[in-house]
């Protein structure tokens, strides 16, 4: 069996030297925390706390709004000022609760020691509710609620569990580092979701970039049975679910479905890291580590930040903006995008801030399409880009859809891999945007049809 | 010559036997068409603009015929001469519609609303909107990409260089909405065009809070409901932090423009208030600098702006989206 995804993939230089085996150094609290309300894919939060509450760390300060959401809970202590709209990272408002930090006051029942616990007694509803109530999503980019993937719905099991621990993002290391760090408490969020799961099975995939994680973790499951690391060979998106699955496991998920249908489920060692931490010590999903990095940066790093930190008060820790500095991308490279609002606070979503010199964040001028089909072998997803492109320049979405745009990942590998450097990935998401709307319509449609027949009867 | 004679005669005795049955086939398959469609078609400006709300004239010519009577019926490129004559063809009455034209809510201009980033990607407002707010703070105003523009059939809409914003040619503009379509951002209002043009607009379509529209733009609404305050017909209704004027019930009276604070009612094609001495509002100047402006400005964006884009200490933000490395060499 090979060691990576069967189809398409580029290779970027990962440029991971300037915050590798950085250690993960905590961020001051700020005087002022802004918390929104939507830090998740699904329905958004609603705020259970009013304008003068006094609020204590770890205190619920917004239930989740249906099965598919999360909860929000406070991360940090203080007097909530008011409930708000706030800029997200590309300037468009949203919602959010305003806290002024007084102190550090954390909720009793929380464990904030460092003691490894590995005992757990509950039983596997209690570990999802726990991690229900814990707000934990998924900490790969995506957040997507971790208790929806760990209740699989009727006639699927899960087989095995995917632990994506590849961070094939360049620049990106807090996985890394959080893996060199806290490889017992991984290994224990591993179990506790196994045991959730009823299953034996696990794969922690690692790209061959990160030896010394592959050591570390390759000696710590080794005392486990049914546990095993991965090692796996360089070529980006291997950290897309559908690519981990296939690495790993060597099992495809078909067109439109979710990995589940093929027995798996895949966590991010962080989100496992935050689920030993929700499960043993009680505490929620406060904080997240995450990469300052770029060519310029003065201290780059990987960093623990609370919640609500406006990513401003990060970037001055961090040694502050870099006079080059041409874009600032929240995430990675390939799938972050440039931010327009620095203001913005730490939340659930950002997974690194990449500062790009002036002259690499600068776009060449596309040329005409040459019919290489360079996109096309390196699109993980085997879609045709040019096409895909094509047709949504020239509003086509009904052949858009048959030409199967949602299955792609945003990956960018079309993008990357285009000798003429044409724009294809902006239309492809235009394009997806649109045909995603006009099924979410059109299924809509048959629901309200649906309701009026019933009614009829 | 025998071979000759014979694949003559061979061919043209298969043609007239199939001349014959193609013949006897039409007369028997032959679909009957009220030759009325045709008429009416004929008199149709044959645009295909779907401004009728039909998919082409063709389809608009059936939809005519079919009718009892023309009400809602309305060929907004003809307009009420067009439907005239489509009356006469059907023997029905056709009822007179206003005029109506293509009003860009926005006046978000290069001096009121400045811009702040850079967007580096493919410079289409769909492709900018779906991607963030814009290269101004304003979550709501024109991106000045000119989708409209590139969508407008009849050359009416263009963008003004010195604005960065769209402006209506009210004598070119069929009211087709095309324009208001491909405005990913919702701001063209197909409206009433009025006595000579003349009509009141409030150009913002901010529904952020008075505050967070006065940050990004000079020229928006704020919300402040004064306008409502001083109309003496109701005409004004304020819902979400903005203003909106029904035409139907303006009278022109420009009571709102004056004590409006922040300048975003207009009436265009009127004269200046004299109380106000504010520059034309954009859609009321000469359609012919608008046309020499499109000339020049290609993709649609402002020099002068893009210069003071370049002046800019350091943008805050690029392109949101993923770029290629640069190689390490």
């Amino acid at each position: 069996m090979s060691n990576t995804f069967r189809i398409g993939g580029v290779h970027p230089h990962d440029n991971k030297a300037f915050s590798a085996h950085k250690q993960i150094t905590a961020v001051p609290l700020p005087q002022k925390a802004i918390i929104p309300l939507v830090q998740h894919i699904g329905a958004p939060a609603k705020a259970i706390v009013n304008k003068g509450d006094k609020v204590l760390v770890g205190q619920v300060l917004a239930e989740a709004g249906g099965f598919v959401s999360a909860p929000i809970h406070s991360p940090v202590s203080g007097t909530v000022t008011k409930i708000d709209t706030t800029n997200d990272a590309w300037g468009m408002p949203m919602p959010a609760i305003f806290i002024d930090v007084e102190g550090d006051e954390w909720l009793p029942e929380i464990d904030r020691t460092d003691t490894l616990k590995t005992d757990c007694s509950l039983a596997p509803k209690e570990i999802i509710n726990k991690i229900q109530a814990a707000g934990i999503v998924g900490l790969g980019g995506a957040c997507f609620p971790t208790h929806v993937k760990l209740l699989p719905p009727p006639g699927k099991t899960a087989e095995v569990l995917v632990v994506n621990g590849v961070e094939c993002e360049p620049y990106l290391t807090c996985d890394h580092q959080l893996m060199l760090e806290h490889g017992e408490e991984i290994i224990v969020g591993i179990q506790l979701v196994l045991k959730a799961l009823g299953i034996q099975k696990a794969v922690i995939g690692i790209e061959k970039n990160k030896p010394d994680a592959i050591e570390h973790m390759t000696k710590l499951a080794n005392r486990h049975l049914g546990i095993e690391v991965k090692p796996l060979a360089l070529k980006y998106p291997q950290g897309g679910e559908k690519q981990l699955i296939d690495a790993c496991i060597g099992r495809q998920v078909p067109s439109g479905c979710l990995p589940i249908e093929v027995g798996a489920v895949v966590d991010n060692v962080a989100t496992l890291y935050a689920i030993y931490q929700a499960v043993q010590k009680n505490k929620p999903l406060i904080s997240r580590v995450m990469t300052i990095t770029g060519k310029s940066v003065k201290n780059p790093g990987n960093y623990e930040v609370r919640f609500g930190t406006p990513l401003s008060e990060v970037i001055a820790i961090a040694g502050g903006i870099p006079e080059n500095t041409g874009k600032i991308i929240g995430g990675g490279p390939m799938m972050g995008r440039a931010m327009q609002n620095i203001e913005m606070p730490c939340n659930k979503r950002v997974s690194g801030l990449l500062f790009m010199q002036d002259c690499e964040s600068v776009r060449q001028e596309p040329e005409n399409c040459i019919r290489c089909a360079k996109c096309v072998s390196a699109c993980p997803m085997g879609l045709e880009p040019y096409l895909l492109a094509k047709l949504s320049a020239a509003q086509n979405w009904e052949r858009m859809e048959e030409l199967n745009i949602m299955d792609c990942i945003d990956c960018g590998c079309c993008l990357f891999t285009c000798p003429s450097h044409r724009p294809l990935l902006d239309y492809i998401r235009l394009g997806k945007g649109k045909v995603g709307g006009i099924i979410r319509a059109r299924q809509m449609a048959a629901q309200a049809a649906k309701a009026q027949a019933e009614a009829k009867k | 010559m025998n071979t000759i004679l014979i694949s003559l005669l061979v061919l043209g005795l298969t043609g007239l036997v199939a001349a014959v049955l193609l013949y006897l086939v039409a007369q028997k398959f032959k679909v009957e068409e009220d030759p009325r469609i045709d008429e009416v078609q004929e008199v149709l400006p044959g645009a295909n603009c779907g401004g009728c709300g039909f998919a082409g004239c063709r389809a608009m010519a059936e939809a005519c015929v079919k009718a009892t009577s023309l009400d809602g019926l309305l060929c907004p490129v003809g307009g009420n001469a067009t439907m005239a004559q489509v009356g006469e063809i059907l023997g029905m009455a056709a009822s007179a519609a206003e005029p109506k034209v293509a009003v860009v809510r926005c006046n978000g201009t290069c001096e009121a609303r400045p811009r702040t980033s850079v967007f580096g990607g493919t410079r289409t407002c769909a492709i900018m909107n779906s991607m963030y707010i814009g290269e101004t703070d304003c979550a709501f105003g024109c991106l000045g990409c000119g989708d409209c523009v590139a969508a407008c059939q009849f050359g009416a809409i263009q963008i003004n260089p010195e604005t960065g914003l769209p402006e209506v040619d009210d004598d070119k503009c069929t009211a087709c909405g095309a324009c208001a379509k491909a405005c990913p951002r919702n701001l063209i209002e197909i409206r009433k065009k009025g006595d000579d043009g003349m009509r009141m607009v409030v150009l913002c379509s901010n529904k952020a809070k008075g505050a967070v529209t006065r940050k990004a733009c000079k020229n928006g609404c704020i919300g402040c409901a004064k306008c409502k305050s001083v109309c003496g017909n109701d005409a004004i209704t304020v819902t979400n932090n903005l203003a909106y004027i029904d035409a139907d019930k303006c009278t022109l009276c420009r009571e709102c423009e004056a004590v409006c604070p922040t300048g975003a009612i207009h009436g265009i094609h009127m004269p200046l208030l004299e109380k106000k001495a504010k520059p034309a509002p954009a859609a009321a100047k000469p359609a012919a600098s608008a046309a020499e402006g499109a000339t020049e400005s290609k993709g649609g964006f402002d020099p002068e702006c893009a210069a003071k884009i370049k002046a800019l200490p350091t943008p805050k933000a690029s392109f949101p989206n993923m770029i290629k490395m640069a190689q390490n060499k």
